[in-house]
């Protein structure tokens, strides 16, 4: 016998198997997902979940995918959070301490409580990114934010009403296109495909035939 | 000592251990062709036929596609008793993209710079989709060593001589502007101090050309395509699928229906081009597969497209990721990165070995980890499910202390959850439903054979790959032919001249249904698979 456990979807009961997730478990339940259901694999931060194992006083935040069930669990889907993005033009800002406090000011306003980082479902230090953002450290924000899956469980928690996703957003395209050292090879590439420095040999390998290319390609060289 | 494991299952991982030193002074040969097909043959699922079922109606009648597929492509449509009033326009615009992944966002946001009135639907978020999955990386020839040729060779063999030629120009020859483009819009290459881009191998690749943002490439990009869409402000009308498309008295696509997800109801999208970026089919579990695949890659796109007229093209070929999750069961399925061996981790079997090059093809990676377990080489979880060990120690010992949580941060974290330490011992995998290689066939531009402004992009596009993928195209392709779809989708919208809509295709189509006395009663597009358990 499959062993059983009590959970609790918006406050009611049903006994499903021990080893699923929070999102099969709902489903065997019988729920069909619409909104908070995304990759299933933890890449998309749709599922984000709150929770309280019955009896106990802490509340905690996970991803319905990637959590398994267990006994007493109290659970409720944040399918949706209003977090505000703010909009701009990637070629027209800088990554000058400016515009964080131009785009993000509530940024200033964090009372350093850490939920952020507590209620993070990728142990990420949250609210160390949000302190490099303030002080225009992008490239540092941008790494410590860089595994962010932006389900929004720091921006539920925040009473700054911060929302610290949008933040990392920000701060990694910054870092991608303004700090992190131009790529040479890249951009020289480029000229030369747009120079047609490829065309003539991209047609001849087109034309050749099969047998030909097999020969080819059974007998290439793999770089070390 | 860390033992994630069952006893048994710690007792096989004594023999990967023991073979570790040895195996860490040779490389696994490489197979031959010959070696190859063989493997091929007897083990690919591809090659099941008691897996597949000849399609009866429509631009492809008589060829074979997945049983699962065909069911759909046999059914009835979702809105063909509804009576839904298409005069009463809801949105009209120039450029109707359907889906929000990476091919998507990367079409709205070049059709919008072509000056377009362009409007994204999507049946989940905007980002839910496989792009923001993808792990590994994303190729380029931009170095010196490699040229897009080598590129076209490496991709047009891989995909076994299948693939359009036109198709796998465009991809290679577009892939360093790819890659420059999503660096200019902000994306976090892995680059050194010098700015070079840290490049690996892929299975298949003859040249290191594996661009890669750590292990969240995929995320990495489709978060800041997402990002560029919002800012544009680019409509993004979310939670609502298209369900069939709406064509006009010439033959053109004109929009498409509009289902919302939530509430139920109907509205209708008018536009003078229509580009289905729709994505994938690993929803569908082909053959029992588990999949690496979002919750919404249903084959959403291909049903429309098909009723609409446009032919598909090697829709009997599926790509199974060789390293899939086999345990523990709560992630069965999800998808462990080739860059997992592209910075050094082995396959090996129960006995300890290693019993093929680990960078070989993905079929023929997929094929060998099932000849294993056929034959006895594998390990069966409790659940039952069979797997072989990846040995990703090695990658530590190769790489240096420190490699796996900096190259492959999310694959460390997706196993600590489960007290499973893969610096200390190997991860059990199978393959997994990871990717379509066919789709709607497409010309060199993007365009549908059949429907002359009607554009196809991304996963749901087939020909670019031949009948396999290489690690790292995919990627690439929804960048580079979502981009091109977006500028051509833009251009055609300005010579086009809609006459009045209609939905007689739908009706035409099954009427062709019951003509070939095919009595179904599923719905099609499936739009999202049925999960839900009901007692009664």
């Amino acid at each position: 016998m499959e062993k059983m456990v009590n959970v609790y979807f918006s406050g009611k009961k049903y006994s499903v198997p021990a080893d699923l997730t929070i999102m099969t478990a709902m489903e065997y339940a019988g729920y069909t997902w619409k909104r908070g259901c995304g990759c299933r694999h933890g890449f998309c931060g749709a599922c984000a979940t709150i929770y309280r194992i019955k009896g106990k006083n802490e509340l905690k935040t996970c991803l319905a995918c990637q959590t398994q069930v267990e006994d007493g669990m109290y659970v409720a889907s944040i399918p949706f959070f209003p977090t505000d993005k703010r909009t701009y033009n990637i070629n027209e800002i800088k990554p000058t301490q400016q515009i964080m406090m131009e785009l993000y000011p509530e940024i200033y306003s964090c009372i350093g409580c850490n939920a952020c980082t507590n209620s993070c479902t990728q142990d990420l230090n949250v609210m160390q990114y949000i302190a490099y953002a303030q002080r225009g450290e992008f490239e540092k924000c941008a790494e410590e934010s860089f595994d962010c899956i932006g389900c929004g469980c720091c921006s539920v928690r925040c009473p700054a009403g911060i929302s610290h996703p949008h933040v990392g957003v920000l701060a990694r395209r910054l870092t991608g296109k303004y700090i992190a050292p131009e790529t040479q090879h890249l951009k020289e590439r480029v000229e030369e495909v747009n120079e047609g420095a490829f065309d003539e040999l991209i047609e001849q390998i087109m034309q050749k035939p099969i047998t030909e290319l097999q020969e080819l390609y059974n007998n290439r060289e793999i770089e070390k | 000592m860390n033992t994630p494991y069952p006893e048994y299952m710690m007792e096989s991982i004594k023999k990967v251990e023991a073979t570790r030193a040895q195996r860490m002074t040779e490389e696994p040969k490489r197979l031959t062709a010959d070696e190859k097909d063989a493997l091929l043959k007897e083990f690919h699922p591809d090659y099941n036929p008691d897996a597949f079922a000849e399609i009866k109606v429509g631009a492809n009648k008589g060829e074979k596609a997945p049983l699962e597929l065909v069911n759909l492509l046999h059914s009835t449509s979702r809105i063909l008793n509804e009576d839904i009033d298409i005069t009463k326009i809801d949105y009209d615009v120039d450029v109707l993209v359907i889906g929000g992944g990476g091919a998507g966002s990367s079409c709205a946001i070049e059709a919008h710079d072509a000056g377009a009135d362009v409007m994204i639907v999507t049946k989940l978020r905007i980002g839910d989709a496989n792009t923001m999955m993808a792990e590994g990386g994303i190729q380029a020839a931009d170095k010196e060593n490699d040229s897009p040729v080598q590129h076209y060779l490496d991709a047009f063999g891989g995909g076994h001589f299948a693939g359009r030629p036109e198709l796998v120009k465009r991809l290679v020859m577009e892939a360093p502007d790819a890659i420059k483009w999503l660096n200019e819009l902000g994306v976090m290459f892995d680059k050194d101090e010098e700015g070079r881009m840290v490049t690996t191998h892929g299975g298949g690749t003859s040249r290191k050309r594996m661009h890669a943002c750590k292990d969240y490439s995929g995320a990495e990009i489709m978060r800041t395509v997402r990002d560029e869409v919002l800012n544009r402000g680019i409509p993004v009308v979310e939670f609502t699928s298209a369900v069939e498309l709406l064509k006009d008295e010439n033959g053109q696509a004109a929009g498409a229906v509009l289902l919302n997800m939530e509430t139920g109801d109907y509205s209708v999208a008018r536009a003078k081009t229509v580009v289905i970026a729709t994505g994938g089919a690993g929803r569908m579990h082909y053959q029992g597969f588990p999949t690496s695949n979002h919750y919404g890659a249903t084959a959403d796109g291909l049903i429309l497209g098909y009723r609409a007229g446009t032919p598909l093209l090697y829709q009997d070929s599926i790509q199974y990721h060789p390293t899939g999750v086999a345990y523990p069961v709560q992630i069965l399925g999800a998808l462990v990165t080739e860059k997992v061996r592209s910075v050094g981790a082995q396959l090996v079997n129960a006995e300890g070995e290693a019993y093929i090059h680990p960078l070989e093809t993905r079929d023929v990676n997929a094929s060998g980890v099932i000849r294993e377990c056929r034959e006895g080489r594998g390990i069966e979880t409790p659940d039952g499910q069979k797997g072989v060990w990846l040995d990703t120690p090695m990658i530590e010992l190769l790489g240096g202390e420190g490699t796996i949580e900096k190259r492959i941060p999310a694959m460390f974290r997706m196993y600590m959850k489960y007290g499973i330490d893969m610096r200390k011992v190997p991860i059990l995998i199978y393959p997994t439903l990871h990717y379509q290689n066919g789709g709607l066939e497409i010309n060199g531009d993007g365009f549908t054979k059949a429907i002359p402004n009607l554009l196809v992009a991304g996963e749901a596009a087939g020909g670019i790959h031949g009948r396999n993928r290489l690690m790292g195209n995919s990627l690439l392709d929804v960048i580079v032919f979502g981009r091109n779809a977006g500028k051509k989708a833009a251009a055609k919208a300005k010579e086009v001249e809609l006459g009045k809509m209609n939905l007689d295709h739908v009706k035409a189509y099954e009427e062709e249904l019951q003509n070939a006395s095919i009595d179904t009663d599923t719905v099609s597009p499936l739009l999202l698979p049925n999960y839900a358990r009901h007692e009664r």
